[in-house]
């Protein structure tokens, strides 16, 4: 296979397919895959409820991929989130048992416990230097610790806002789940910080090489901090999104959403290196995700199953187009 | 400088965990009801060896420059395996023991073939190869169950002569026969070059390819053995995820505490084996000085969070700011 054979087939491509990252059209080639496939398997697999419903459940991991997809870009990773979604989740519901300005402040105080996470997380990363995917494991540990302490052991009591049930299961446009409507949103204010703010080029500078961006007059750093807050306050928005879907938070209500958001994003063609990758994939990956889960569950897989499909797909994904060069 | 300071510098970090340990210990026993007695002993290197098998399984992938996040998952797959195989006459309880670490080095090889082979990073890969091992030991132990050779178990948790326990001397053995040799061989040597740094032990014609491999394979076995004493003690399979991702979370606080560098090329898995000692015992002290074990979770994570914070120290010795960014 040679460069200009490639080169050639693909000069006679429409434009935005000759631009766009193999790794974005692979994802949606597998998410048109999986849809024939699950087609053959059952008449309602095409149907538009059924579809919406499946983006309906897609927008919970893809808030919490968004954040993820910030700190992947910058060479991170963020092994946080189960308890930061955990969290968010919790606390918004504590917040609604303190009267009506608790239940107003709900979904901001879940969110702002995040944001705090995530606070931590960056300082040790970026003033600390500390490796992010061992700082974020014992910020993990730690919100675990806290939330543990907090609920006494068991799952807590409190349940979830009419505000929080109405963000996540209402419709607010006839026919599209506010939970969608939140992704849309969320996804466009992401698209737009990183193509089109200073912060977004400096995300993918530092994701390219740190040094290079700090000699260019770049604080890093605060930079650096940044993206783990957003990161941690996405994830914690998550757990408040799911807790209004299940109308309550639960204990290791976020360890389903650590290796699915990550895979989501990798998935997506964003570069686990950092410094390349584009939110449509991360959007691809999501969907993906989403959409192998379901065929899942349709199947009746049991769970062990289905971790062991997981985890085989993501490794058979990564090793066709996520491959570091070779050294030479 | 003299030998004997070259060979402190080298082993400060182990030389701190153990100083660590050392007084973590002391205050526990002296503040446990029941004193230093050998029961006391027995039961605090049974629960800490299991960590100490654990923690060596990720220095040898840490010292790489590498991680692995699937060590917790692999131990709880041998257990769950274990808690089928080991049973029996002698005979077929020896060829259990052998299959569960078979298995082990097994997935330790899988990982180490798609790090280093299929060039993915270790950290995504170990999380996705993790998933498959849970997944694969949810198929084998649905539900907790099992049983094991309790006659093994009890000769490898007991004590050898009244006093000493056997899981000590059994982990003795295992650094005797496992961790020296490699980390005196060809392999153990590229290992260390790799983590300190690749493309110099690659221009050096280190075999840097077989060295990695062999660190996670060997890790994978080491997990395996781990496994297998969980189930000594338990005498029960359980596929618990929270189990294993603690184990997984706790090996990388052992690592921390046990100096080895999580930058790779640093450090050995006698420090993590001190590290896991203390890190349990530190755990353990909540329930001498009667604090609700509630609290054990918050305690053990500000603990980790302190331990890797340490290493920020080193920036107060960087002169140069680009040192900051590798």
């Amino acid at each position: 296979m040679s460069e200009t054979t490639l080169g050639g087939i693909a000069g006679r491509m429409p434009r935005f397919i000759r631009r766009a990252d193999p790794a974005v059209l692979t994802a949606f080639a597998c998410i048109v895959l999986l849809l024939f496939l699950g087609s053959l398997y059952s008449r309602s697999f095409l149907s538009p409820e059924y579809l919406l419903q499946q983006l309906k459940v897609a927008s919970f991991l893809g808030v919490i991929a968004t954040g993820m997809m910030l700190v992947i870009l910058l060479g991170q990773i963020d092994l946080s989130v189960p308890w930061s979604v955990a969290v968010g989740a919790m606390m918004a519901c504590a917040a609604a048992a303190y009267g009506p300005l608790g239940v107003a402040l709900a979904i901001p105080f879940g969110i702002f416990c995040g944001v705090l996470i995530g606070i931590v997380n960056g300082f040790g990363v970026a003033y600390l230097r500390i490796p992010s995917m061992i700082i974020t494991l014992a910020t993990n540990a730690v919100a675990q610790g806290l939330m543990v302490v907090y609920t006494g052991g068991f799952s807590p009591q409190d349940s979830a806002t009419v505000a929080m049930r109405y963000v996540a299961t209402g419709f607010t446009i006839p026919g599209v789940p506010n939970a969608v409507v939140i992704w849309a949103l969320i996804g466009a204010a992401m698209v737009f910080v990183l193509t089109r703010t200073s912060f977004g080029r400096c995300v993918y500078g530092i994701g390219n090489r740190e040094r290079a961006a700090y000699l260019s007059g770049i604080d890093t750093r605060r930079v650096v901090m940044i993206a783990f807050a957003v990161s941690g306050g996405l994830s914690a928005f998550g757990g408040v999104l799911l807790a209004g879907y299940a109308s309550k938070a639960a204990q290791s209500m976020g360890d389903a959403y650590l290796l699915p958001s990550i895979a989501a994003v990798v998935l997506g063609g964003t570069s686990i290196l950092g410094g390349r990758g584009s939110y449509l994939g991360t959007v691809a990956g999501v969907i993906l995700i989403t959409l192998l889960q379901s065929i899942l569950s349709v199947m009746q897989m049991p769970e062990a199953g289905r971790q062991i499909i997981y985890g085989v797909v993501i490794v058979a994904m990564l090793l066709l187009y996520g491959r570091a060069p070779a050294s030479r | 400088m003299k030998d004997w300071r070259y060979w402190l510098a080298e082993q400060r970090g182990t030389l701190l965990a153990f100083g660590i340990f050392i007084v973590m210990f002391v205050i526990y026993t002296s503040n446990h009801p029941a004193g230093f007695t050998a029961n006391v002993v027995q039961t605090a290197s049974n629960k800490g060896v299991l960590l100490a098998f654990v923690a060596m399984a990720q220095t040898l992938v840490v010292i790489t420059a590498g991680i692995d996040l699937s060590v917790g998952m692999i131990f709880t797959l041998t257990n769950c395996l274990a808690s089928w195989l080991v049973i029996g006459t002698g005979v077929e309880t020896a060829f259990g023991v052998v299959a569960v670490l078979g298995t082990g080095l097994l997935c330790g090889a899988i990982n180490g073939a798609i790090v280093i082979y299929g060039r993915l990073q270790p950290i995504v890969a170990t999380i996705a190869t993790g998933a498959v091992y849970f997944g694969i030991a949810l198929l084998l132990r649905p539900f907790p169950g099992g049983s094991v050779n309790e006659d093994l178990a009890d000769a490898l948790t007991g004590r050898v002569f009244g006093v000493v326990p056997a899981s000590l001397v059994v982990l003795l053995a295992v650094v005797l026969v496992v961790w020296v040799p490699f980390s005196r061989s060809v392999l153990g040597r590229a290992a260390y070059a790799a983590g300190s740094s690749e493309m110099a032990a690659y221009m050096s014609g280190v075999p840097i390819r077989r060295g990695k491999f062999a660190a996670y394979a060997l890790a994978g076995l080491l997990a395996a053995i781990g496994g297998l004493f969980l189930t000594f003690f338990t005498y029960t399979g359980d596929a618990a995820y929270a189990s294993g991702n603690a184990y997984t979370l706790f090996s990388i606080a052992a690592v921390v505490l046990g100096g080895v560098s999580l930058f790779g090329g640093k450090g050995s898995a006698i420090g993590a084996i001190f590290g896991a000692l203390a890190f349990r015992t530190i755990g353990d002290l909540l329930f001498v000085f009667d604090f609700d074990p509630l609290w054990q979770p918050l305690f053990q994570g500000v603990i980790l969070l302190v331990a890797v914070s340490l290493g920020a120290f080193a920036l107060f010795r960087v002169r140069n700011r680009l040192e900051w960014f590798l």
